[in-house]
């Protein structure tokens, strides 16, 4: 019976490159995937793309390559990844340039389509209930989360590294074990698994033990070694998520567990481009070390709409932080916090929203008095989001002042200002998207 | 006791909304959970004065629970000037829960 082995490479753009070289060295992998976009990392590239036409793809594409392309083409893996962010085609040829300097015969390509920049002016976004065209100059990005069609196409063209910008992360893991198996576009059931299959592999190691260890009552071993994840799924789409041996980590029921329900709301219906996945019946057993049996999921039609995410200027945030320790610390943290918040009156509204934490009491949820031991040092945290980058560089030296002019003994202050790009979102009909999948180069010759 | 002593959580966003696993270790303690853990209880843990923002999808094969939390990341990773924007430690936050049983 075929079985299907595919890794995970990358959960997002700042992942380690370490364990995705492990797996392209020792995993027989029929395909690795490098999962690399947050919600706002295209906006940024957009961004980033706009100051230099040949930037906004993961500016860790060339390491990650290095790291993995040899073993890859020597193993016969292919690559697949969304690290094209705003700029498959960059991306591509970053690719090529690396390809070359190993020595290496490579066909690349580029599926692009997502970025609907041009046609989404008149989409009402849910956020705001205004039109995305409203936002004007601030309109930075607009990306439609694709499905596997391209990704597909890539594959049948015999790419060895297919490289995308926005696409669904189960999409990127769905389609080569739709070009593997040849699955119909309309079996919902094996559209549903192998969404399920890419959902447990899109975080890479948050499946084998990472963000998971909580010493005492969930203890993971070797987390300093800790494996990617791969996946050895069937014809049916049930599958082993599992870890190479000799790495660090955990492949347990509890692991998968909790990647099973990360970022799912109804699951029943996980809403994708290709399919409506259900998860909610799905079974995990553990049949050996670190290896657990994913079994059930199913699937219903697509909604027909994709999702678009629309990136947009919103403002300077400044931010400013300073610790007070000892008797009386938190009553010196809410002075502290007063006075910024009073000497920042006087720029009015290029002030649209302000926020004051004691770090250490309540900057993560609201305490509830009595209920807590009084920290013996806190550290006091002002932010406001500010018309412009002057304003927002002004908090963070209200909060740097407050060493002369503040409460006493404050220390160790710090202060930071960024742009905010913003998200919205919108549902467009499919066809606003227009694939495209481009092989830039043909094999080249090895010398 | 504590939820912590019985089940493991993970958070997850999207948009404004976040989503808490809530899993029971022990199969024994499932119905525990399922008894004591419920929408209202989570929408008040975390102060939220409407218990409708907070929805409870069951997983009983896996001895879980999932709460979506609708409003609950002060409009969003990007928008937020929360520290932790995500709310990713909001579930050990859930897990702070004191919960009726017996010790494990």
């Amino acid at each position: 019976m075929k079985v299907v082995r595919i890794g995970a490479g990358a959960g997002f753009q700042g992942d380690r490159i370490e364990p995705a070289a492990d797996l392209a060295r020792r995993g027989e992998l029929d395909f690795l995937v490098f999962e690399c976009l947050a919600e706002r990392t295209i906006a940024l590239a957009q961004q980033a793309k706009l100051a230099n036409p040949t930037a906004g793809f993961d500016p860790l594409l060339e390491r990650r390559m290095r790291a993995v392309l040899s073993d890859c083409i020597a193993n016969g893996t292919r690559i697949i990844t969304n690290a094209g962010a705003a700029n498959p085609q960059g991306a591509a040829a970053c690719v090529r340039s690396v390809a070359r300097e190993l020595g290496l015969s490579v066909k690349v390509a580029a599926v692009t389509g997502d970025d609907v920049l041009d046609r989404i002016g008149e989409h009402i976004l849910d956020e705001t209930g205004q039109t995305a065209a409203s936002l004007g100059r601030n309109l930075v990005s607009a990306n439609a989360y694709i499905g596997c069609d391209g990704i597909v196409e890539a594959l049948a063209a015999d790419a060895d590294v297919v490289i995308c910008g926005r696409a669904s992360d189960p999409a990127l893991f769905l389609a080569p074990l739709v070009h593997s198996f040849g699955w119909a576009m309309d079996d919902w059931t094996r559209l549903g698994r192998g969404t399920l299959i890419g959902h447990m592999l899109e975080c890479a190691a948050q499946v084998t033990g990472g963000y998971f260890a909580d010493p005492g009552s969930k203890n993971v071993n070797d987390l300093l070694n800790i494996g990617f994840p791969l996946a050895e799924v069937s014809e049916d789409g049930n599958a082993v998520i599992t870890k190479l041996p000799g790495t660090g980590g955990l492949v347990s029921r509890a692991t998968c567990t909790e990647q099973l329900l990360y970022e799912i709301h109804d699951p029943a219906r996980y809403l994708q481009p290709d399919v409506v996945a259900d998860f909610s019946r799905v079974t995990l057993e553990e049949i050996g070390p670190d290896r657990v049996q994913v079994k059930g999921a199913s699937g219903t039609p697509p909604t027909g709409k994709l999702k678009v995410s629309v990136g947009y200027r919103d403002g300077w945030l400044g931010e400013g932080q300073m610790s007070y320790a000892g008797v009386n610390c938190i009553e010196r943290g809410r002075l502290a916090l007063d006075l910024v918040g009073a000497r920042l009156q006087v720029v009015g509204p290029a002030i649209r929203e302000s926020r004051g934490d004691l770090i250490g009491l309540d900057s993560i949820a609201p305490t509830v008095p009595g209920t807590r031991q009084r920290p013996t040092e806190i550290r006091m945290r002002y932010a406001a989001r500010c018309t412009d980058r002057a304003t927002a560089q002004r908090v963070g030296e209200e909060v740097e002042s407050l060493y002369l002019c503040g409460p006493a003994g404050g220390g160790g202050a710090t202060k930071s200002v960024r742009e905010i790009i913003g998200i919205a979102s919108t549902l467009v009909p499919r066809d606003l998207v227009r694939l495209d999948c481009a092989l830039l180069e043909e094999r080249d010759e090895v010398a | 006791m504590k939820l912590h002593d019985l089940a493991h959580a993970r958070t997850g966003d999207k948009g404004d909304t976040s989503n808490i696993s809530v899993i029971a270790y022990r199969a024994d303690d499932w119905p525990v959970i399922e008894r004591e853990i419920t929408a209202a209880r989570v929408a008040a843990h975390f102060g939220h004065a409407d218990a409708e923002c907070v929805t409870r999808y069951e997983l009983p094969q896996l001895h879980a629970l999932n709460f979506v939390i609708r409003g609950a990341l002060a409009g969003g990773v990007t928008r937020s000037l929360a520290l932790d924007a995500h709310g990713k430690c909001l579930a050990s936050v859930l897990l702070d829960l004191e919960i009726q049983g017996e010790e494990p």
